[in-house]
């Protein structure tokens, strides 16, 4: 369970300091899945890095499961990473001289699996996305909505409990974009994660059981679970 | 993971690899050139001592040069030409030691006993000018001999004249009224002790026919002769050589293992200093030392214990070197040696600068790594292990450029030659007063050796210490390259994976 408390994270641009977020408080429980939308440049992905631990916020606690992510240690936040949090970018961030399998494989790499079970692990998740017969080509040797599925795979191969994904279809056509959308509710079901999700898509918004919306750093949200 | 990552990166960005080895390449390339001609210098120089003082000599005693050397205070030598006017043909040689000084030859045993010391020999150097010619009044015949070359050769010369001439082999004082016209033999003869065979200038060559002095020559009338002085005279074993009037039966031909020999004629040193009238009298001893590391001890012992005496270490000796070996050899110290750490340094900037701005082209992949949980350690590891691999890629293609290098240095063998005893006369010591003069200021290892100049190919050894020393430049170039992208790459912060620059 996600729960902070005003958070603000402001970044120094020369003498300017700009105030991506604004004492945000928010709580996202075990398992729910949460569409973050608003204008470019409202601090959509700056919650989202607060999220994953791949920043800290400059005020306000991050905490997951009731630790604060925001008071942990580099090395200790690097391990929540690699154990709980999945990744998925907008521009897919594969390794590019690296086959697909050997791209989910490097999320195995620092919880110290051993090269077998690694292997065995980065196939499977790569079948289970669909691209079991790929798993010796290059990123570039594949489409976009593959890199993506390979990216999907990296991301829930250790079996994360958050999977957090920064405009997965933004790059994507649009047939694509709805496969890609429907693999990830499917996988969201299976495996019962917290699964939050920044997008510009409207259609998938309204889908969404609960959306936030950050203008300016503020954050707004629509809770249709609880309204209806 | 690590080298699968490793192996991937060098084999799809192998330009990138290939640019930042082949600069390390060039460096370390230079350098092994540098080191492995500075080496063959080093051997061409030793092969140049050892010409002059043979195997195993550390140092030699040579009479003290008098206090004012440039006044020629001992005065230029004259000479009595015991000639009757009229054509006949004449004949007479002198013979005087190299230098004109001579120690005594109680020097020997009184080195001997100086701590250091494990062997010290004695030895005269003399020169020989034989003169042949005829003589008829009258007649003024005079001509510059440039060539100030030990071979001697025809000349004429204005009949007993010769003072002043200052070493540079012109003849230019003549006398009115009196002339010459004869041919001059001019040759070195070395007094050899042959009790003690196994140091000395004759250790520098090779009995290439008949046989070597033993100590039951000591009073024979038998001589060695250098292999080019003897064909160049005709000379075999059993031939007859003759000094002053004297028969000497030739035992043997020695070959002088750089091509230029210490004397033209070896002869036991007891018949040397009879022939020049030199009773008990050496120009130099040669001193072996206990131990090389106490060469500079014993040298001052020497000096120290024993007046009027001037110790000659090689070192000393090799300072005195002249001619484009020494400018070569120096240059190759200098400027070979600036040049390849500036190449060097410059080689691992470029390395380090581009690995760094590699590490720039790849910060949303580092990123991805770390927002993955990869340690930060992790991370650098990888960027240092591809600069390091980079370097020793270099190092090998270094290796390879060093290597060829040396062995085209090795195949073209380009002659040098060394200048020995600082220029001077002496050539002829006919050229006035130059051997009085101008040849004072040397040691007298110098001044037996002025005038001398011996031609020597440069090879270029590589020795194993110098590829030890390239592995280990490689190494230092990856590891320099790997700090500079290292740096950078632990300096990302996972959230750069969300960097829209590409
Ligand atoms: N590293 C940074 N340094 C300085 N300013 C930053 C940095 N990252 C984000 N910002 C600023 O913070 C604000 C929020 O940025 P953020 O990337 O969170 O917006 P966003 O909602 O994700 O926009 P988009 O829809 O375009 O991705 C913007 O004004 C942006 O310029
Ligand atoms: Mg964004």
């Amino acid at each position: 369970m996600y729960q902070l408390s005003g958070v603000t994270k402001r970044y120094q641009r020369g003498r300017e300091t700009i105030e991506a977020l604004k004492s945000v408080d928010l709580v996202i429980e075990d398992g729910d899945q949460l569409v973050i939308q608003g204008p470019t440049g409202g601090g959509k992905s700056t919650l989202l890095q607060m999220l994953g631990g791949l920043d800290r916020p400059s005020e306000g606690s991050v905490e997951l499961d009731g630790t604060d992510m925001a008071r942990l240690s580099e090395a200790k936040l690097t391990q929540v990473r690699s154990a709980n949090i999945g990744f998925v970018f907008q521009s897919f961030n594969l390794i590019p001289t690296l086959t697909a399998q050997e791209n989910v494989e490097a999320a195995l790499v620092p919880l110290g699996i051993k090269t077998t079970e690694r292997r065995a692990r980065a196939a499977e998740a790569l079948e289970s996305v669909g691209l079991g017969e790929r798993l010796g080509h290059l990123p570039g040797e594949l489409s976009g909505g593959q890199q993506q599925r390979v990216a999907i795979a990296r991301a829930l191969v250790k079996k994360p409990k958050v999977l957090l994904a920064d405009e997965p279809t933004g790059n994507l056509d649009e047939d694509t974009r709805d496969e890609i959308m429907s693999l990830l509710e499917g996988l969201w079901r299976e495996y019962g994660l917290t699964f939050i999700m920044v997008t510009h898509d409207s259609a998938i918004a309204r889908r969404a059981p609960r959306v936030a919306t950050i203008k300016k750093g503020r954050v707004t949200i629509n809770d249709r679970t609880a309204a209806g | 993971m690590f080298f699968t990552y490793l192996r991937r990166e060098l084999r799809r960005r192998r330009k990138a690899a290939l640019v930042i080895a082949l600069g390390l390449a060039l460096g370390i390339g230079l350098v092994i050139t540098v080191q492995s001609v500075s080496a063959g210098m080093s051997q061409a120089q030793g092969k140049v001592l050892q010409s002059l003082y043979g195997l195993g000599t550390d140092m030699t005693v040579t009479k003290a040069p008098p206090a004012d050397t440039g006044s020629g205070a001992s005065g230029p030598p004259s000479f009595k030409f015991n000639a009757s006017s009229g054509s006949s043909s004449q004949s007479d040689d002198r013979i005087m030691p190299q230098g004109f000084q001579t120690l005594d030859d109680s020097v020997v045993s009184k080195v001997q006993g100086q701590s250091g010391v494990a062997e010290a020999v004695g030895g005269l150097s003399l020169r020989v000018v034989k003169i042949n010619g005829q003589f008829s009044q009258g007649q003024i015949a005079q001509q510059p001999d440039g060539s100030g070359g030990g071979g001697g050769g025809a000349g004429a010369l204005g009949g007993g004249g010769g003072g002043g001439g200052g070493g540079r082999g012109y003849y230019r004082q003549f006398i009115k009224g009196g002339g010459a016209n004869f041919n001059v033999d001019n040759y070195t003869l070395y007094g050899v002790d042959t009790s003690k065979m196994d140091i000395g200038p004759l250790t520098a060559s090779k009995i290439t026919s008949g046989r070597n002095f033993t100590s039951s020559d000591a009073s024979q009338q038998v001589v060695v002769v250098d292999s080019n002085y003897a064909s160049q005279k005709k000379l075999s074993v059993g031939s007859t050589f003759t000094i002053s009037g004297k028969n000497y039966k030739v035992i043997g031909i020695a070959t002088a293992d750089s091509g230029d020999a210490a004397a033209n004629v070896y002869v036991p040193l007891q018949q040397a200093q009879t022939l020049a009238n030199t009773k008990n009298e050496i120009t130099t001893v040669y001193v072996k030392a206990t131990n090389s590391q106490l060469i500079g001890n014993v040298k001052s012992e020497v000096q120290k214990n024993i007046s009027g005496t001037t110790v000659t270490t090689s070192q000393d000796l090799a300072s005195t070197v002249g001619g484009s070996l020494s400018t070569a050899s120096s240059l190759a110290s200098t400027v070979g040696k600036w040049l390849s750490i500036v190449v060097l340094i410059a080689a691992f900037l470029v390395a380090g600068l581009l690995t760094s701005s590699a590490v720039s082209r790849r910060v949303r992949e580092f990123g991805t790594l770390k927002a993955l949980g990869w340690k930060s350690r992790r991370v650098t590891g990888q960027v240092v292990g591809e600069a390091l691999v980079n370097g020793l890629i270099g190092g090998v293609l270094g290796i390879g450029i060093g290597l060829g290098a040396a062995y085209l240095i090795t195949a073209i063998s380009p002659n040098l030659t060394a200048q020995l005893g600082g220029g001077g006369g002496g050539g002829n010591p006919f050229g006035g007063g130059g051997g009085g003069g101008g040849l004072g200021g040397g040691g007298g290892v110098v001044r037996r050796a002025a005038g001398k100049s011996l031609h020597i190919a440069l090879t270029a050894p590589v020795s194993v210490s110098t590829i030890v020393l390239a592995v280990a430049l490689a190494i230092a170039g990856g590891l320099i390259a790997g700090g500079f992208g290292g740096w950078r790459a632990s300096r990302l912060r996972p959230a750069d994976a969300l960097r829209r620059v590409e």
